[in-house]
């Protein structure tokens, strides 16, 4: 394909627009959330609609981590993120290793119900999750959020994981035992170092997902101290939407850790995720 | 362990380990999992489903009681349902739409050769990493004509009359989140055939080029059909998913002005949310979750006769 199009000029001039109009698509708006949150207060109605601010300041992001509780929610939504994906991709590994490997009664049915979690509205269970967790006496705790965090992403990650480990060689934990490995022992000394770039993956991707999850957090967590980023922001933006360059500070904020994680996985996205994603 | 020593070597051996690797080994891997997956998401499930046969208001909790086909037939009754109902096809199959096309697009782009694709890359599936409430918020800024540029834009272009919030406009409102939606989803789109069309083998191309075929019939005859079983997964997955979706309406729009953008599942979500109503909010998830099961049996159905692998 690559030389049918090098030969028309034609084709080239459109193919560079084509690459402006993806690129300006995807980064506009959050060139725009920056450009706000760089703006000094007083030039942000005058210069509402401007492409580039004519001051620059950093006032609006001291003020959020300086002045307002963001630096609880922050840590408080880096607690239950980072958790999630620790325990959510060691419990998916194990799981991952047993669809790759194993040929087992009831695989069927196992891989039928993940799948059945990823296909019908979670906010469905959001009634009862709140009910029993009330019951339990575990409303506005991290800990009731980090379970259902996990749970929740499970699936996903598991099939991502069942995907590197399928791109693993089989012979090399039957070398490994064949020398007097236990199976386990194989798993934690050749096949684990192995996949570690996938175990990043499925970190980063489940880390990201706690990171953005807004509506059970919203229904679970109503006290100030437990607040993750997203329900901090939101309860911000609703009380004092005005402070548009301190909203949009805090915005990029939130956008840090996620693309942090996003440029150490992106990478694997083509290779790694389809197949998972297709199944899960 | 003891037993088997005395018995002949290999037979008794052999069958242990037939069923500790069919049937014990496997599970010590996966229990974690499945423990977890069955207390915090399928028993809530089933919970959830007897939910609807009650009645079970937080702030009334003496009315507590089992309600039959109350939730059902008021569900048939309420207007909001079929309004509710009416936007999540245009929500939907709005998003997916453009999703797709410029998923697909973005896809044959990137399968292409040309300098600085790998941060091409990088930059344009950059909203996919976004958390979706931030993409909500910037999105909600955007319309927003005080400090937003699109309504001017839109104004300027004769879309609108005047720079105004299209989100508080209840024929438009609901094209907001469809924005955001398609801007967070298209990179989705774009992974997951770029994956498909990697895996087509080049030397198709190389043989349909010796022969003289051109651009277009490479794409129709060769591209299209090897994409066809992906394209027809993925849009179902994509669509059961969007459907579900309820974190941008909810936070752009908060489902209205006049409910003129509400989804089915923000229509869930508030009236659990907000109402605390949890037996009407279980009524309408099943009903939901009925609509996507016919969806994607109709879809298997369709696609076993269209498509021949």
């Amino acid at each position: 394909m690559a030389t049918w199009q090098r030969a028309n000029p034609l084709m080239r001039t459109g193919k560079l627009a084509a690459i402006a109009f993806y690129l300006c698509f995807a980064l506009f708006p959050l060139y725009w959330l920056i450009k706000i949150a760089v703006t000094p207060d007083r030039l942000i109605y005058t210069e509402g609609t401007a492409l580039w601010p004519s001051e620059f300041t950093i006032g609006n992001f001291t003020t959020v981590i300086w002045q307002t509780d963001f630096l609880r929610f922050f840590g408080n939504s880096l607690i239950v993120s980072l958790s999630t994906a620790a325990i959510a991709t060691l419990i998916a590994a194990g799981a991952g290793y047993a669809f790759s490997r194993f040929d087992f009664r009831g695989k069927r049915l196992v891989i039928a119900l993940m799948l059945l979690t990823q296909m019908f509205p979670l906010l469905m269970i959001i009634a009862p999750i709140y009910r029993i967790i009330a019951a339990m006496g575990l409303l506005n705790s991290l800990s009731s959020l980090i379970l259902v965090y996990i749970a929740f992403n499970i699936p996903f990650a598991t099939f991502l994981m069942q995907s590197f480990f399928d791109g693993i060689p089989k012979d090399l934990e039957d070398a490994a035992m064949m020398d007097g490995c236990t199976r386990f022992q194989s798993l934690r000394k050749v096949i684990l170092p192995l996949t570690l770039p996938g175990l990043g993956a499925t970190l980063g991707f489940v880390f990201t997902a706690a990171w953005s999850e807004v509506l059970f957090a919203l229904m679970l967590i109503k006290s100030n101290a437990s607040m993750t980023f997203p329900v901090g922001l939101l309860t911000f933006v609703s009380k004092f939407s005005v402070d548009w360059g301190q909203m949009m500070a805090a915005g990029v904020l939130a956008l840090v850790p996620s693309c942090m994680f996003f440029i150490f996985i992106q990478r694997y996205l083509v290779q790694g995720l389809t197949s998972g994603a297709v199944k899960g | 362990m003891t037993a088997s020593h005395r018995k002949a070597p290999g037979e008794i051996r052999a069958r242990r380990s037939f069923y500790w690797t069919h049937v014990v080994e496997p599970y010590l891997y996966l229990t974690p999992a499945i423990v977890l997956i069955a207390l915090v998401i399928l028993v809530p499930l089933v919970i959830g489903i007897s939910y609807s046969f009650q009645s079970i208001m937080l702030l009334r909790p003496k009315e507590a009681a089992w309600a039959g086909l109350d939730n059902y037939v008021a569900l048939w009754g309420d207007r909001m349902f079929w309004i509710a109902l009416e936007n999540t096809f245009v929500w939907t199959f709005g998003s997916l739409f453009f999703q797709f096309f410029l998923g697909l697009g973005l896809a044959l782009l990137l399968n292409t050769r040309f300098t600085g694709r790998r941060l091409f890359q990088a930059l344009v599936f950059l909203p996919w990493a976004v958390p979706t409430f931030l993409s909500a918020l910037v999105w909600a800024w955007l319309f927003n004509p005080l400090i937003g540029p699109l309504p001017h834009w839109l104004a300027a272009l004769g879309v609108l009359s005047e720079p105004y919030n299209i989100l508080g406009d209840p024929d438009l409102a609901i094209w907001g989140p469809i924005a955001a939606n398609i801007w967070f989803g298209v990179p989705f789109f774009a992974i997951t055939l770029l994956a498909a069309l990697q895996s087509i083998p080049s030397e198709l191309y190389e043989a349909a080029e010796i022969d003289g075929a051109s651009a277009w019939q490479g794409f129709t005859k060769i591209t299209l059909p090897f994409l066809a079983p992906m394209i027809a997964i993925t849009v179902m997955l994509r669509t059961i998913w969007i459907a579900n979706f309820a974190d941008l309406i909810f936070i752009m729009t908060g489902g209205g002005p006049a409910n003129s953008s509400q989804i089915l599942s923000t229509y869930i979500f508030t009236t659990a949310f907000k109402k605390l109503d949890f037996g009407y909010a279980s009524a309408l998830s099943v009903a939901l979750l009925l609509l996507l099961f016919l969806y994607a049996v109709l879809v298997l159905f369709l696609r076993r006769k269209v498509v021949r692998v």
